[in-house]
């Protein structure tokens, strides 16, 4: 049996194909773009034709992220909070708090033992500390979002970033860079402020090891570095992280596979 | 199921509601023709008895604003406010009443008379006090600041009640100068009698959402079963409506049902509804079955679950007492002990924090009320935010996202546990 999790964020949408043992076969990634179910249809065949198999063959595909309904092959779905928790609890058991950043999201979840959601805080109606706000630093220095970390750790004397706007962080940058500043400076005072900005997020879900890192901005090893500093704290943070949404919702798919043969029989 | 059978009593609550206010409305629409006397008031601890005495016709700008914001006109009426200069942050009820004023005072309920007294009855939210200063200089009308302590200390002290029986001295002789009419003491009695009466009637609605499954949605139904007591308390009108209410919550626990087909999580609610979306945002709760058994918002007005009532033999004093009891003239400590008694007394699986962006009265300290809850008394707690009549705060996506998020996992919760 396969089974399917779909996870379509804002930026974007990632595709997971799990075996009944519930170990990872495929996986599809794609920038969301404007068109939302063209998304969800390019990652799920990217698995399909990764695993060699087809539509047919998955028994059960859970959607989650928000554009969660508009997967069109979707038999249910189910938040990303729930699907992070579940994810983050299969790629480390040892999971207490995640911190989720995404293209437009910074979540704080808090979990129990067994992965379930014990509480959970977002940023509201304000994209600073998002993914974002990297996209906006990376526009206004002409910069690849892939190098912002790598960069940022060449930094000796960061700078402080006051700006908690995504909009107006760009003139800040622009002053900087205007006063000479190096970039590397610069990015690093970008990466501490979102760094800062996610750990009151996390105290206000109690902060406990281990703090998995998942969502489109763990890749950002500049990233990882800065909120390690900040939080004092291994934090686990893997290549398969962006894909925790969308290993959590395969999971789920399993189950209610499990649930759904079991009842057909 | 209450759509598939129709009992006797079914709807009369809301129908009765309706035809209420709509009289109300009409009454206050005439006032200036027909020339008889119109007060402005808050619904916080209002004293509404006493203005009855003197025939005043009694019109509330906060029950007019989310009038506008459920009718959705509320979002025009703010945009005109922020035309002429309030910003952006300020009240949401306060603009939508300037918006309604520059727009003829026209608004889904009818033309609304002009004042002829101001009375700002609740002092706790300075942005009350500027409202009604900015009514008096608009209208020209005079303005009675009613100053209410606030409640520190549990219950308001001797010194307290002697402040605000003293003010409503002075102001028995400002409406006696207004209306010509003399005060009358066995006047305001005979009123308070009937207080009591739907204030008893009113309790027992609200406690009937102690049974399980709750025949009554104690925030979503509330909000419309309430307004009876809080605009037109003293009238013969609302005991009769809160008999005809009891009826038809009786009849719904005699039959099991309520306001959803099955009822699996019960939540208590603290902080008003988004008017403009009070649908689709019952609608997000609706589909967890999620019936509210206690919520704070409907106390904003008054407090009788705890024993308080109006009392005809001492009546300046009971007025007065009424005048410190409503919800946001608690202070966070004795708000949290009355959540927590709510989620204790009626069986609640979950708290609900909905915080409004341009009302600091009602959400100062509600963060530190969530992490309370959860850290000191494990209360699964989730915090929504959105506005009460500024349409442009709500983000339909974002609050079904963690509405659902909170219900799953109190869902997956219960079947870990099992």
């Amino acid at each position: 049996m396969i089974v399917a999790g779909v996870d379509v964020g804002s930026t974007a949408t990632k595709s997971i194909l799990l075996n009944e043992n519930g170990e990872i076969i495929a996986r599809g990634l794609t920038h969301t773009g404007a068109n939302v179910v063209k998304a969800a249809e390019r990652v799920f065949n990217q698995a399909l034709k990764m695993a060699d198999v087809e539509e047919w063959d998955i028994a059960y595909t859970v959607g989650t992220g928000y554009g969660r309904f508009r997967v069109p092959f979707g038999d249910t779905q189910i938040t990303e909070i729930s699907c992070h928790a579940k994810g983050a609890h299969y790629l480390h058991p040892g999971t207490r708090t995640i911190l989720d950043i995404g293209g437009q999201d910074t979540k704080a979840i808090k979990v129990g033992p067994k992965g379930e959601v014990i509480d959970f805080c977002m940023n509201d109606k304000c994209a600073a500390g998002t993914g974002k706000f990297l996209e906006a630093a990376a526009k206004v220095m002409d910069i690849s979002l892939d190098d912002l970390g790598v960069i940022s750790l060449k930094s000796k004397k960061p700078l402080r970033i006051t700006n908690v706007c995504t909009v107006f962080v760009e003139s800040e940058i622009i002053s900087h860079l205007a006063w000479g500043k190096k970039p590397e400076d610069i990015l690093r005072g970008v990466h501490n402020s979102i760094s800062g900005r996610s750990s009151s997020l996390l105290r206000r879900v109690g902060l406990e090891p281990e703090l998995t890192f998942t969502g489109g901005v763990s890749k950002n090893i500049g990233m990882v570095a800065a909120l390690k500093e900040k939080l004092k704290l291994k934090i686990n943070a893997t290549e398969d992280s962006q894909y925790t949404g969308a290993i959590g919702a395969a999971l789920f798919a399993l189950e209610r596979a499990s649930i759904k043969s079991v009842t057909t029989n | 199921m209450m759509d598939e059978i129709k009992f006797k009593y079914q709807g009369v609550a809301r129908t009765y509601q309706r035809e209420l206010l709509d009289n109300w409305y009409s009454g206050i629409s005439s006032a200036k023709e027909k020339g008889e006397k119109v007060a402005y008031l808050f619904i916080s601890g209002n004293i509404a008895e006493l203005l009855r005495v003197f025939n005043f016709h009694l019109v509330y700008p906060e029950v007019n604003a989310l009038q506008c914001g459920v009718k959705k006109v509320a979002g025009d009426f703010i945009m005109k406010a922020e035309d002429v200069g309030y910003s952006s942050d300020v009240c949401g009820y306060v603009k939508n009443d300037v918006g309604l004023i520059l727009s003829g005072n026209k608004g889904p309920f009818g033309t609304l008379s002009p004042p002829d007294l101001l009375v700002c009855t609740y002092s706790g939210c300075m942005t009350y006090v500027k409202w009604f200063e900015a009514l008096a200089k608009t209208y020209g009308a005079e303005l009675f600041i009613l100053d209410v302590p606030y409640l520190r200390e549990g219950k308001p002290t001797k010194g307290d009640m002697k402040y605000i029986c003293s003010q409503l001295e002075e102001l028995i002789e400002v409406c006696e100068r207004k209306t010509g009419i003399q005060y009358d003491e066995d006047k305001l009695k005979e009123i308070l009698g009937n207080s009591v009466k739907a204030e008893d009637l009113w309790v027992d609605i609200l406690q009937s959402a102690k049974n399980e499954p709750s025949p009554f949605d104690a925030f979503f139904e509330a909000v419309f079963f309430m307004a009876p007591i809080y605009v037109l308390r003293g009238t013969e009108e609302c005991v009769e409506y809160y008999q005809k209410a009891k009826l038809e919550i009786e009849e719904r626990i005699q039959h099991k049902t309520g306001p959803i087909p099955e009822e699996k999580f019960r939540i208590v609610m603290e902080g008003p509804p988004p008017w403009p979306h009070f649908r689709s945002f019952w609608e997000l709760f609706k589909k967890w079955d999620v019936c509210v058994v206690a919520s704070t918002y409907s106390k904003v007005g008054g407090i009788w679950d705890f024993g308080f009532r109006h009392d005809p033999s001492r009546p300046l004093e009971s007025i007065a007492e009424y005048a410190t009891n409503c919800y946001t003239n608690y202070n966070w400590k004795m708000r949290s002990e009355m959540i927590k008694s709510y989620i204790d007394d009626y069986h609640a699986d979950a708290l609900v924090i909905h915080s409004v962006k341009s009302c600091r009265a009602f959400s100062v300290g509600q963060a530190d009320a969530r992490e309370r809850f959860i850290r000191e008394y494990n209360v699964p707690t989730l915090f929504i935010e959105s506005d009460l009549a500024d349409p442009r705060y709500f983000s339909e996506a974002q609050m079904r996202n963690r509405i659902d998020a909170f219900f799953e996992s109190l869902e997956h919760r219960r079947l870990v546990e099992v």
